[in-house]
């Protein structure tokens, strides 16, 4: 029994039954077939996350996202600018307590280079409902080349607890056509 | 070190008990169940909340039983039951003294004390930073001294279990080789001393920090090194509950391992390739590159997954293999028809080893995925998931065994049997319904950790979809379905801990009824006579199921915005 020592004193050398190395057989080969499939994705798939990282100082990415606002700001919503970046260029969101500052604009069909990062705590951005979620952390500038497929107004939570305030959190990304 | 130890024969297994560790082993599962009650009752408040008609407590209340939830379950209730059954497995097993009963006692006090702290400093409303307290938001001082206090204590109780192994090994209380559940209480006991080391590599400096002694600590590293204790702890658990999953076969059925070789590999595997688990946390955070993503986060190339889809054929195989030498050997399912489905122990094991293939199992590897990562992260799949390891797989297994130590350690005669009939069915069901809304809700990009799915008060708007309200109700009662079967547990247990009938020094529990021909059927069983069409069967669903619910989460992140 498993609650006693094995019966057979040599246990290492009775023969595995044969259903059991089949199994074994199967699970190691869908092993690998999960494994390369993770490899393949990066040639054939289309969404995968780059490991574009730099570290930043939280009060210089604050800066760059406001240089960002000044010069690309085309209205005010809710007391949030709403920016609308040209195509292809680096476009700056800021997490902080309790807001993802500011709101952007895309065209659709055009790729961003959208950084990510906090300039307090750790958050988490999740965009909705396309449902793509990143974390955020604070001193660490992430690098995420999106490109906007459909049309639409777009929600972004915060789903990393940041405080009291967390659910309050939420950001808005345009993609218009 | 006094050596002066007094042993009782148990009338039922004719195994030699040592009476320290008999006591240690009840002092440890009693606190267990004390702190599985407490967190339990806060997993409730925090179901409740986030039901969205009911919306129970309020934002700050809600993250403070957040955070005790996921101290009281996940680390205190789960560590005491698992010291509670490396003494079981080492000593009790073994028919051992235990190596240094002070030294247990000592490592039982500072786990104490430090839960107790813990729990006080999170209640005082300050320290509401969830169980993975990731800097830079800060608790109080109190916060992780007692987490660290709580692991130096279990520390020390992995450390009497291998003293035991060595001690019994020196006295030759056994003949041969240890048992198969010892081997893997001695899986999860080698997990534990990794983990455990994790842990304070980064909690002694963050309790130095959170007291100001250090400026800052990096999030990232944090995170990393948090994980591997908070990932791979998780593993103990897994070892633990299939060691238990065995224990419970050999106890019910008298079942023998199919082939103790491939067993004992399968447990290797975990304790080789497990470590490096808290990759699947990272999988979307910046700067990992991918060739680090993809061969951490797949334990190098699935050999631990491997180990563990072995274990889900030979569990059930081994069933099987008894049941047939018994004459139950018409159909494919017989044997598992005509299982003793009224006895919590085994309707509990059989529950939890099936909860945590389909739904705890094939999730993870789904999530644990580098790039289906992205469409899950921080939702409440992630919980969902963990539900089905932790609770459906782990807690569950916990749970059945319970009902065999209350007669064989306790001593006391099981009160409330038709209760307890029921208890395994009413918890499993109710978690395994917490578990797969969750997803669900996950899987339509709901928050997890969050008071309000509403946003009513935010500034911006946005709406989930209405299922995923729909869902959330759906967890919310199958919450309350499994906050009723943990009751019956406490119920159950603690009255006949307490009001049970002693059982005289010689006398045989009814319960559990360990077979007469275990004897007998342990010798068969072996790999000559082995038939098992019945667990082929299930195991080729689970494979199936495994695929399909792959590769259609491939489908789902196909349809995502394209991200380079």
């Amino acid at each position: 029994m498993a609650i006693t020592p094995p019966s057979e004193r040599v246990w290492w050398k009775e023969p595995i039954a044969r259903i059991e190395l089949y199994w074994i057989v199967i699970a190691f080969t869908w092993g690998l077939v999960m494994f390369f499939m993770m490899i393949y994705w990066h040639g054939a798939g289309e969404q995968n996350l780059s490991s574009e990282a730099y570290k930043i100082r939280p009060e210089r990415f604050a800066e760059k996202t406001q240089a960002m606002i000044d010069a690309y700001t085309v209205r005010e919503e809710n007391g949030f600018p709403v920016v609308r970046p040209p195509a292809g260029s680096d476009v700056y969101l800021t997490g902080r307590l309790y807001n993802w500052w500011p709101i952007l604009e895309f065209e659709k069909g055009q790729t961003y280079r959208l950084h990510l990062s906090s300039v307090d705590v750790q958050h988490g951005f999740s965009l909705q409902p396309v449902n793509i979620n990143v974390q955020v952390h604070p001193g660490y500038d992430m690098v995420v080349t999106v490109k906007p497929d459909r049309a639409g107004e777009y929600g972004v939570v915060c789903n990393e607890f940041c405080g009291v305030g967390h659910h309050l959190m939420v950001g808005k990304i345009y993609v218009v056509e | 070190m006094s050596t002066n130890t007094e042993f009782r024969s148990c009338p039922t297994t004719g195994l030699r008990v040592d009476l320290t560790t008999e006591k240690l082993i009840k002092a440890n599962a009693v606190v267990a169940v004390v702190f599985l009650a407490i967190g339990g009752l806060f997993g409730l408040l925090v179901a409740l909340t986030r039901w969205p008609e009911v919306h129970l407590l309020p934002a700050d209340f809600f993250y403070l039983a957040l955070t005790a939830h996921g101290l009281d379950v996940l680390l205190v209730w789960i560590i005491f039951f698992e010291i509670a059954v490396l003494y079981f497995a080492s000593a009790v097993l073994l028919g051992s003294r235990l190596a240094a009963p002070r030294w247990a006692w000592t490592g039982f006090g500072l786990m104490l004390v430090g839960a107790v702290i813990t729990n006080i400093v999170v209640l005082q409303g300050g320290s509401s930073v969830m169980f993975t307290s990731y800097v830079p938001l800060k608790a109080d001082p109190g916060f992780y001294l007692g987490i660290i206090l709580f692991a130096v204590g279990a520390l020390i109780g992995c450390f009497v279990f291998f003293g035991t192994l060595v001690v019994a090994r020196q006295e030759r209380t056994y003949r041969g080789s240890i048992p198969l559940v010892t081997f893997g209480a001695m899986t999860a006991a080698i997990i534990a001393v990794f983990t455990i080391a994790s842990g304070a590599i980064i909690l002694i400096p963050t309790l130095l920090w959170s007291l100001g002694l250090i400026s800052t600590i990096d999030p990232l590293l944090y995170k990393t090194i948090w994980w591997a204790m908070g990932h791979s702890s998780q593993q103990i658990n897994v070892s633990a509950h299939v060691a238990i999953w065995y224990a419970i076969a050999a106890m019910t059925f008298g079942a023998r391992p199919l082939s103790e070789k491939v067993s004992r590999m399968a447990f290797l595997m975990y304790i080789l390739f497990l470590q490096i688990a808290s990759a699947h946390h990272m999988l979307v955070e910046p700067g990992f590159s991918s060739e680090w993503k993809i061969f951490n986060t797949s334990y190098a190339m699935y050999l631990a997954v491997l180990g563990s889809m072995v274990h889900g054929m030979t569990v059930p195989g081994s069933i099987e293999a008894a049941q047939r030498a018994r004459g139950l050997t018409r159909g494919m399912f017989e044997w598992l028809r005509k299982a003793p489905w009224g006895n919590p122990a085994f309707a509990g094991m059989f529950m939890s080893l099936v909860f945590f293939g389909f739904i705890g199992g094939i999730s993870g590897v789904v999530m644990g995925t580098e790039q289906i990562n992205l469409i899950m992260h921080n939702t409440l799949y992630v919980p969902g998931h963990f539900h089905g390891t932790v609770v459906a797989g782990t807690t569950l297994a916990f749970m059945a065994i319970t009902y065999y130590l209350v007669p064989l350690i306790f001593r006391r005669e099981l009160l409330f049997m038709k209760l307890a009939k029921w208890q395994p069915y009413v918890f499993g069901i109710g978690v395994a319904g917490i578990s797969v809304f969750m997803m669900g809700a996950g899987t339509l990009g709901v928050s997890r950790r969050h008071w309000d799915m509403q946003f009513a008060d935010a500034i911006l708007p946005f709406d989930y979809p209405s299922a995923a309200f729909l869902m959330m109700g759906l967890n919310g009662m199958f919450a309350v379905l499994a906050a009723l079967g943990g009751l019956m547990f406490i119920v159950v247990v603690v009255g006949s801990v307490f009001f049970g009938r002693k059982l005289g020094r010689d006398e045989k529990p009814a319960y559990p009824a360990v077979p007469p021909q275990a004897a007998v059927v342990a010798e068969h069983g072996s790999s000559a006579t082995l038939k098992i069409p019945g667990t082929t069967m299930l195991v080729a669903v689970f494979f199936i199921a495994f695929v399909l619910y792959y590769f259609v989460n491939w489908k789902y992140l196909s349809e995502v915005w394209p991200l380079s």
